[in-house]
């Protein structure tokens, strides 16, 4: 049996989230962008004067910058992007109960496991449909310490000030050509603000599901953890599969003051006709800690680096990021740490897995600056192969001027060969479970770090046990 | 004992699957449950390949002959459903698993034992690891370790012995268990063979090894000598005494001899 049928067994090419809704939006903008689309958006959020200025000032931006080449495969995306719906409104207004969500969306959510979660281990929930968060809510034992967790918008509305402050501070609209765009039509995502000496002991989760077709979805996400805070926020996003391509770009930017402690997950098991061309960066102050869980299973093409800056002495950075490339598929992915101040310590681990014609790329940046003295960081990325067509590329980039840096980096490539199978199917296994078996141990030491109860996608995907059950 | 062989080989010739190079040679055999037969003989001469060929690796391929395992020819059996029928192969050269641990690997293993919707029972299944884990002097620990992942040599050979315990084999393939176990651990291993064969006395045991000493912990019933890809000379333990002293030069003549006569 040639591999390529036994790894159908593993359940990760059956892509579950890929039916269609009724299409139901009570506003959407024409195909393509210019200016005009720009300020309908604006206008339909009724945002101050400033947000308007910050965004065509970020449309010029975009159109001077060049298509990037330096990553993954952007030939046929200026096609798309002209042909594309850059904002869909599917409701009047974003709800706060969960029965006031119109039938279709709530149905939407509910088939994907939303608000079932939240009732039993989540601190709260978001919920974006198209371009619009539909639905958000926090526990009370939270709002009432001070959390903020609510849509974008409702963050600029509400908290004007604290917006202000850091909004587009940490991934300025020029930082990359992508980062632009979604300055320029930026629509949904999540507005979190976690007091000083606050700490979460269960996780906020925001969904993000795309429903229209050639639709294309830019969240914007800013998180401020003030002193001593800790939280952990889990996003997940899917889409129905359409023969056409759409397009996500999000911005997500977070705040991590002194002595705070933030994780941030994203299980993207977005549908193969989807760009995602994120950009997503935390600047960490004083002893606290940021790390990113990323795990990206889905889309046509994933360009995503989170990065962490380290700019507050003793601030540690970490980056775990698992990429999965089935046929048609690349997965560009990585990290960056920025080490600014001294004593900073940092880490990386990647691990992919390609198959059939998929390609995985790691790509990550590692640079210590002059003033991090004792700068100290890790990166290790393994890369596993299920066929001889599948690739991986590895892209590692390190630039130090600090003194006295301690840098590791160690880069592995395996393919599932035959000794290993013939040793698991000799006790019995089928190919299929042994190939399962290989690929879970595989990813083990990361898909650990995810907590159970969300790793839902995961779960359903490679049909993981998270853990040896005995013991 | 009863008389009907649990393993038949008549005439096996198998070569390596993508070359021409023929390593077993016309090989016949015959084992009855409970028994102990040894294979001894020199490097080279197709022993540990005789073990993976009656396992199925995917590297050989049979060309002639003929592999009855409980009276139903195996030949075209995949390498899970011979471990299913009851055949075990006790690794030369365990191979690593990272990420996964023993008990993950092994519970997996008894899944594949069961019917669909059946599911192992974990609290029975952790005091059987546990038991068996005893049985060879392990650790507790051991089980969460990663399948041969950083394991010394006699690790990984007691990690084999581990698996056969777990799983209850009716025919065990022992392929060179004995190298690299230094004395303590070649007596744990061969007392847990041992304890083996007493729960279950139909159990037949295939070794294969360089040395007598471990013999005289696991008594065989008969000793063959394999040189050139096939049995030479077949006996009872004094076989294994003899090669001991005298070594496989006079086999080695004799086939060089043979092969002359073939030649010419």
């Amino acid at each position: 049996m040639p591999e390529n049928e036994l790894v159908e067994g593993l359940g990760l090419d059956e892509y579950q989230y890929g039916f269609v809704d009724e299409e139901t939006h009570v506003f959407r903008t024409r195909p393509g962008l210019d200016e005009d689309i720009v300020r309908e958006i604006s206008e339909h959020k009724d945002e101050p004067e400033w947000m308007l200025e910050f965004r065509l000032k970020a449309l010029k931006i975009y159109e001077s910058k060049p298509m990037p080449t330096w990553g993954g495969d952007l030939s046929h995306l200026e096609a798309t992007l002209d042909e594309i719906y850059f904002y869909v409104k599917p409701q009047e207004q974003m709800e706060r109960s969960w029965d006031d969500v119109p039938d279709t969306i709530k149905n939407t959510f509910e088939r994907l496991g939303i608000p079932e979660a939240e009732q039993k281990l989540l601190s709260g929930v978001g919920a974006q449909y198209e371009s619009e968060m539909v639905y958000h809510s926090l526990k009370e034992e939270w709002s009432s310490k001070g959390v903020i967790f609510d849509s974008i918008e409702d963050g600029l509305k509400n908290h004007p000030d604290l917006f202000r402050e850091h909004f587009a501070t940490i991934i300025p609209a020029a930082d990359n050509k992508f980062a632009a765009l979604n300055s320029a039509v930026w629509s949904g995502g999540s507005f979190l603000y976690i007091p000083k000496g606050v700490q979460l002991d269960t996780p906020l989760q925001a969904y993000f599901r795309v429903n229209q077709e050639r639709m294309g979805q830019f969240e914007r996400t800013l998180i401020i953890l003030d002193e001593g805070a800790q939280a952990h926020y889990i996003e997940g996003c899917t889409a129905p599969v359409y023969s056409t391509d759409s397009f996500h770009s999000g911005v997500i930017e977070i705040v991590l003051k002194k002595d705070s402690r933030f994780r941030y997950t994203t299980i993207q098991n977005w549908s193969n006709n989807m760009y995602n061309l994120v950009t997503q960066r935390a600047v960490v102050n004083e002893n606290a800690t940021m790390e990113w869980l990323d795990g990206n299973l889905g889309s046509k093409l994933t360009m995503k680096y989170p990065s962490c800056y380290l700019v507050g002495e003793g601030a540690h950075g970490e980056i775990m990021s698992i990429a999965y490339a089935s046929d048609g598929q690349h997965q560009d992915t990585g990290g960056k740490v920025v080490h600014v101040a001294p004593n900073t310590t940092s880490s990386i681990t990647s691990k992919s897995i390609s198959k059939g014609t998929g390609r995985s790329s790691y790509r990550g940046l590692c640079k210590v600056y002059e003033g991090a003295y004792n700068a100290r960081s890790n990166v290790e990325c393994d890369a596993l192969l299920i066929n001889s067509t599948s690739r991986t590329d590895t892209y590692p980039y390190i630039e130090i001027e600090g003194k006295r840096a301690t840098i590791g980096h160690e880069a592995t490539v395996s393919k599932i060969g035959d000794t290993q199978l013939f040793y698991l199917m000799s006790r019995g296994l089928t190919k299929e479970e042994a190939m399962s078996l290989i690929v879970r141990g595989f990813i083990e030491p990361i898909a650990k770090q995810l907590p159970l109860e969300y790793a839902v996608e995961l779960n359903r995907l490679i049909e993981l046990e998270m853990e040896g059950s005995v013991g | 004992m009863s008389d009907t062989p649990i393993l038949t080989i008549t005439g096996l010739r198998a070569k390596v699957a993508d070359e021409d190079l023929e390593i077993l040679t016309g090989l016949d055999l015959e084992i009855r449950p409970g028994e102990v037969h040894t294979i001894m003989g020199p490097n080279g001469s197709g022993k540990s390949t005789l073990a993976k060929v009656l396992a199925g690796h995917p590297e050989y391929e049979v060309t002639e002959g003929e592999i009855v395992f409980k009276g139903q020819s195996i030949l075209e059996m995949e390498p899970n459903e011979r471990a299913l029928a009851g055949m075990f192969l006790a690794f030369q050269y365990p191979t690593e698993i990272p990420g996964v641990s023993i008990a993950n690997f092994l519970r997996t293993a008894l899944q594949a034992r069961l019917e669909d919707g059946e599911e192992v029972d974990l609290f029975d299944f952790q005091d059987e690891l546990m038991d068996r884990m005893k049985l060879l002097d392990m650790d507790p620990s051991f089980a969460e370790r990663p399948v041969n992942d950083g394991f010394s040599g006699g690790e990984k050979k007691r990690n084999e012995i581990l698996q056969m315990a777990v799983l209850r084999p009716s025919l065990a393939l022992m392929d060179e268990t004995d190298s690299g176990l230094d004395i303590d651990a070649l007596q744990i291993v061969a007392n847990g063979v041992n304890t083996l064969r007493e729960e279950n006395p139909e159990m037949a045991i295939l070794l294969i090894t360089h040395y007598q000493r471990m013999l005289n912990y696991i008594k065989p019933d008969a000793v063959h000598v394999m040189v050139g890809g096939r049995i030479v000379r077949s006996g009872g333990p004094e076989v294994a005494l003899e090669l001991e002293e005298q070594g496989y030069a006079d086999w080695k003549e004799k086939e060089e001899e043979q092969e002359e006569v073939v030649t010419a």
